[in-house]
């Protein structure tokens, strides 16, 4: 026990190694306050595109989506942020996390708001387009608004997962919160910086999956 | 060289693509196995805590639920390094890729136990109350009544989070399984060419995108009609 306390929750180092997390958190959460919003941007563009009815829109945007739902985030990370460099294009570490959770994140968010979309009876969009409003408008004011409640749950739990996958951002060497947790781990020989990194997630994220559970459960239930 | 001849140089380069064809193809089923091993540890994991919880003993239930919010809520690469990297300084060592199968089956756990358990209870208490009267007792209940119903409506979701979790072999990359990213990685850094990453790229496609078409086909194959 002494062993695991002195190795996992080593106070010391825990006042030691605090500055640097604390960098590290600080830059996970700009993170996230950066990809959130680029993959909800990339889920409307997608999900508007899906409400149009060629087959020239249609396949094209699934085949996109679908391909960015197969490839592992990890996968297309690596590939912009180590590939791209051969062809002259470095855009560095940031850059290559924004492209691909642009990328990744914008094909859930897409398929979600899509979902909520088609949710809302046509007659609705008739109704509306009737009284004089223009599709854009119609969009705007009448189908996103129901759209997005009907697929709360989906949206939140979509985006607890976008915070929790810029923890893949320390392998290109972005100075996040797991990032700065190995740097402090490889000086101190000790595993209490990463104890603590895992800490500070769970105390950020336990509330939305709280929040989340509450949702779900409500939801599921509610289909019978 | 055109900038068309040196992309194609760069990403599909064929050299370099067929020197490092074997070892992408031994990633690819690498990372088939660790995805198997993790779905049937997962999902029978999920299974059984969402059963016991069934049962409503209050302590243990607060364990279970604890656990299921402390796996949903931690990203799974920081398990992965944690139990890879951290354990080692406590004298006990994990391969990386039992560090992988052991931290991605874990959060598989909770997310299937989660949608298992919203499963049961949707199953109307109504239900329970005709089994229990009818002389069946709890887990005959359980068992003939309720899971048939509660596995039903689970298919969508489970199928969908199975999915996602999956994907996260490529983490196992990090901590030197050389699965498909792994050796794509070895590949790039041997050959100072970044084809074997194109060729990594495709085999996860290969793998993943008939898998995300079939999910789409469950989910609305079980839909509910609203």
């Amino acid at each position: 026990m002494d062993i695991f306390l002195d190795t996992f929750l080593n106070w010391q180092i825990v006042q030691d190694a605090w500055p640097i997390l604390w960098q590290g958190l600080q830059a996970t959460l700009l993170l996230s306050a950066l990809v959130v919003p680029l993959g909800i941007l990339g889920g409307v563009l997608i999900a508007v595109l899906s409400t149009v009815h060629s087959p020239w829109v249609k396949w094209p945007l699934r085949a996109w989506v679908d391909t960015f739902r197969a490839l592992p985030p990890l996968v297309l990370l690596i590939f912009i942020f180590a590939g791209l460099p051969f062809m002259g294009l470095d855009v560095g570490a940031w850059g290559a996390v924004a492209i691909g959770f642009f990328l990744n994140t914008g094909a859930y968010y897409g398929e979600i708001l899509r979902a909520g979309i088609e949710s809302i009876p046509r007659g609705q969009i008739e109704a509306a387009r009737s009284t004089g409003l223009t599709r854009g408008q119609t969009m705007r004011f009448v189908v996103l608004p129901q759209a997005v409640r009907n697929v709360l749950p989906d949206l939140i739990s979509n985006t607890l997962e976008v915070v929790k996958l810029t923890s893949i951002a320390s392998v290109v060497a972005l100075p996040e919160l797991l990032f700065q947790a190995r740097q402090a781990q490889s000086v101190t020989y000790n595993a209490t910086p990463i104890m603590v990194a895992a800490v500070v997630y769970f105390i950020l994220l336990w509330p939305l999956v709280r929040v989340l559970s509450r949702l779900e459960n409500r939801q599921l239930a509610g289909r019978r | 060289m055109t900038g068309w001849e040196r992309f194609t140089d760069s990403f599909f380069n064929a050299r370099v693509m067929a020197e490092y064809l074997p070892k992408i193809i031994d990633g690819f089923w690498l990372t088939v196995v660790l995805a198997l091993c993790i779905i049937a540890a997962g999902l029978a994991a999920g299974l059984a805590l969402a059963l016991v919880r069934a049962f409503g003993i209050r302590p243990l239930n607060w364990l279970i639920i604890f656990v299921v919010d402390l796996f949903r809520a931690l990203p799974p690469l920081v398990i992965i390094v944690l139990l890879y990297f951290g354990l080692p300084n406590a004298g006990l060592e994990l391969s990386g890729f039992v560090a992988s199968w052991l931290a991605l089956t874990l959060v598989l756990m909770a997310f299937s136990e989660e949608i298992f358990w919203a499963g049961i209870t949707s199953v109307p208490k109504g239900q329970w109350e005709a089994a229990r009267s009818t002389g069946l007792g709890f887990v005959q209940t359980l068992s003939y009544v309720v899971l048939p119903q509660a596995l039903r409506i689970t298919i969508p979701p489970l199928t969908n989070r199975t999915i996602a979790i999956t994907k996260g072999t490529a983490l196992a990359s990090v901590v030197a399984v050389p699965d498909i990213l792994g050796a794509a990685n070895a590949g790039v850094s041997f050959s100072f060419n970044p084809s074997p990453l194109t060729l990594g790229a495709i085999a996860y496609l290969v793998l993943f995108f008939p898998v995300v078409v079939l999910g789409r086909w469950i989910e609305t194959r079980f839909a509910w009609k609203r």
